[in-house]
């Protein structure tokens, strides 16, 4: 790891303040991705700015149908939280599927989503929810703001401060973890509110997570996985790698995607 | 430098460290702690498993200077003098090491377990829990068999049950 000058934030303001004065700053959350990254000097920011103790970014709270949770709240007390549980239990068991137990202690949900890893899991929850990412300067929808592998809609200098996620009716996460890193290999998030259904599927597009509109135009007639018979991906963009080619990873997205049908309707 | 202070295993420390130095190092090598290990360095295997507040992370992924203000516990700070935790002894007990690399990391993440799930744990769930551990020696079997027995053996009134 390189020298850097380590800052600690005490509000989101003095925070930005300090990312504004250095363009090569960068902010550490939970740092399981950020301090590994500079471990092996793919990052060398020349300053560290730590989240850690400013104040009111950790917390979780349940506005009407919608669960808000803020950008410091860790892995872990997602997967716990009652309110997460009652509201969107396929938010909290994705939660408690992410890395591993120390990994969840204190890897963070806003570290996560503006990392947007291409095999990360909170990207598909956020996408097939519908979730608002709320920043300190806008709200920005899901729709708008994965933008590929590693790329996000934040500006330079803008920092998450929580993310809404709004209930479904019926939702599941369908993961296939790989056995050694525990990354996603395919991750699919399925989400059906009212006669609107929303498919994401993270850890097989070289362009990150994406929607797959297809499977929803088939669930949308019927919420069933028998709809999805017949609807393929496509190996086309498809990530390829030593853990498996595109084209078993376009298979996966089929057989993750009815499995987390299949849950989601308590079968 | 930057300065930190925190409490390691009921102790106060105050240091002025490099901003890069990492919890493991900090214990280590400031503070001669050496029972916490480096295996990997990547995140990996989880033999650098330390508590912070309560809460197993891994050390070698954590800057020391962010935990300023919290209470540590290392593998040092579980026995009471020389009577070893139940976990400890558990582990001695049923064989759960062999050439001991990853066993300080093991036990923290164990006692980790304990205080989240409880003191009755399956097999399933131990080996679940600990995703984050590797051991390249016992093939595992041990180590589950002595996190059980510790779990129970951690529950407040075992010792004197034991003990009849
Ligand atoms: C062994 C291991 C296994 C893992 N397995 C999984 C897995 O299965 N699934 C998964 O999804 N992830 C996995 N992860 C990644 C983990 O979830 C990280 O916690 C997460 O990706 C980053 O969160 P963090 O809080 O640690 O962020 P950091 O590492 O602190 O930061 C990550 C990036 O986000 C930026 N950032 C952080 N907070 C904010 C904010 N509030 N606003 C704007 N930018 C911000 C930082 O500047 C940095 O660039 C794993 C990590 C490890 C080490
Ligand atoms: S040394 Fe920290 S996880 Fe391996
Ligand atoms: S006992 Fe040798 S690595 Fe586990």
């Amino acid at each position: 790891m390189y020298a850097f000058t380590y800052q600690r934030a005490k509000t989101v303001r003095q925070a930005a303040g300090l990312l504004a004065k250095n363009a090569d700053a960068k902010l550490l959350a939970g740092g399981q991705t950020l301090l590994p990254t500079m471990k092996q000097r793919l990052a060398s920011p020349s300053a560290v700015i730590d989240l850690g103790k400013v104040e009111g970014l950790a917390g979780i709270e349940r506005k009407g149908r919608t669960v808000v949770i803020g950008a410091m709240t860790k892995h872990s007390d997602v997967a716990t939280s009652a309110i997460v549980r009652e509201a969107i239990p396929a938010l909290a068991a994705l939660a408690d599927g992410i890395g591993d137990p120390a990994v969840r202690n204190r890897g963070t949900i806003g570290g996560s989503v503006a990392n947007n890893d291409p095999s990360a899991d909170y990207p598909a929850a956020c996408l097939a929810l519908g979730a608002t990412i709320v920043t300190n300067k806008r709200k920005i929808p899901a729709d708008a703001f994965f933008q590929g592998m590693f790329a996000t809609a934040l500006d330079e200098g803008e920092i998450i401060v929580k993310i809404a996620f709004p209930a479904a009716s019926k939702a599941s996460y369908a993961k296939f973890p790989n056995p050694a890193s525990r990354y996603a290999m395919v991750g699919v998030f399925v989400a059906k509110r009212g006669s609107d259904v929303r498919v994401a599927v993270t850890g097989a597009s070289s362009d990150g997570v994406f929607r797959w509109s297809a499977a929803e135009e088939a669930l949308r007639a019927r919420f069933n996985p028998k709809s999805l018979e017949g609807v393929s991906a496509k190996a086309d963009g498809m990530i390829a790698d030593i853990h498996g080619s595109a084209e078993y990873r376009a298979h996966l997205v089929g057989v993750m995607t009815k499995r987390a049908v299949t849950a989601a309707l308590g079968k | 430098m930057t300065t930190v202070t925190m409490t390691v295993n009921g102790k106060s420390v105050t240091a002025n460290v490099d901003p890069r130095t990492l919890l493991a190092q900090f214990v280590r090598e400031h503070l001669r702690l050496t029972g916490t290990h480096v295996g990997c360095d990547t995140s990996q295997c989880g033999a650098c498993v330390v508590h912070v507040d309560g809460r197993a992370v891994k050390s070698c992924t954590t800057l020391a200077v962010s935990c300023d203000g919290a209470a540590v516990t290392t593998i040092e700070g579980l026995a009471n003098g020389a009577e070893l935790h139940p976990m400890q002894a558990a582990f001695r007990e049923h064989h759960g090491l062999q050439c001991g690399f990853c066993t300080p990391g093991m036990i923290m993440a164990a006692v980790d377990i304990v205080n989240r799930k409880g003191h009755v744990l399956d097999e399933h769930t131990i080996r679940e829990e600990l995703e984050g551990n590797i051991c390249r020696c016992t093939g595992y079997h041990n180590i589950v068999k002595a996190v059980e027995a510790g779990a129970r053996a951690m529950a407040p009134g075992a010792a004197a049950i034991a003990a009849e």
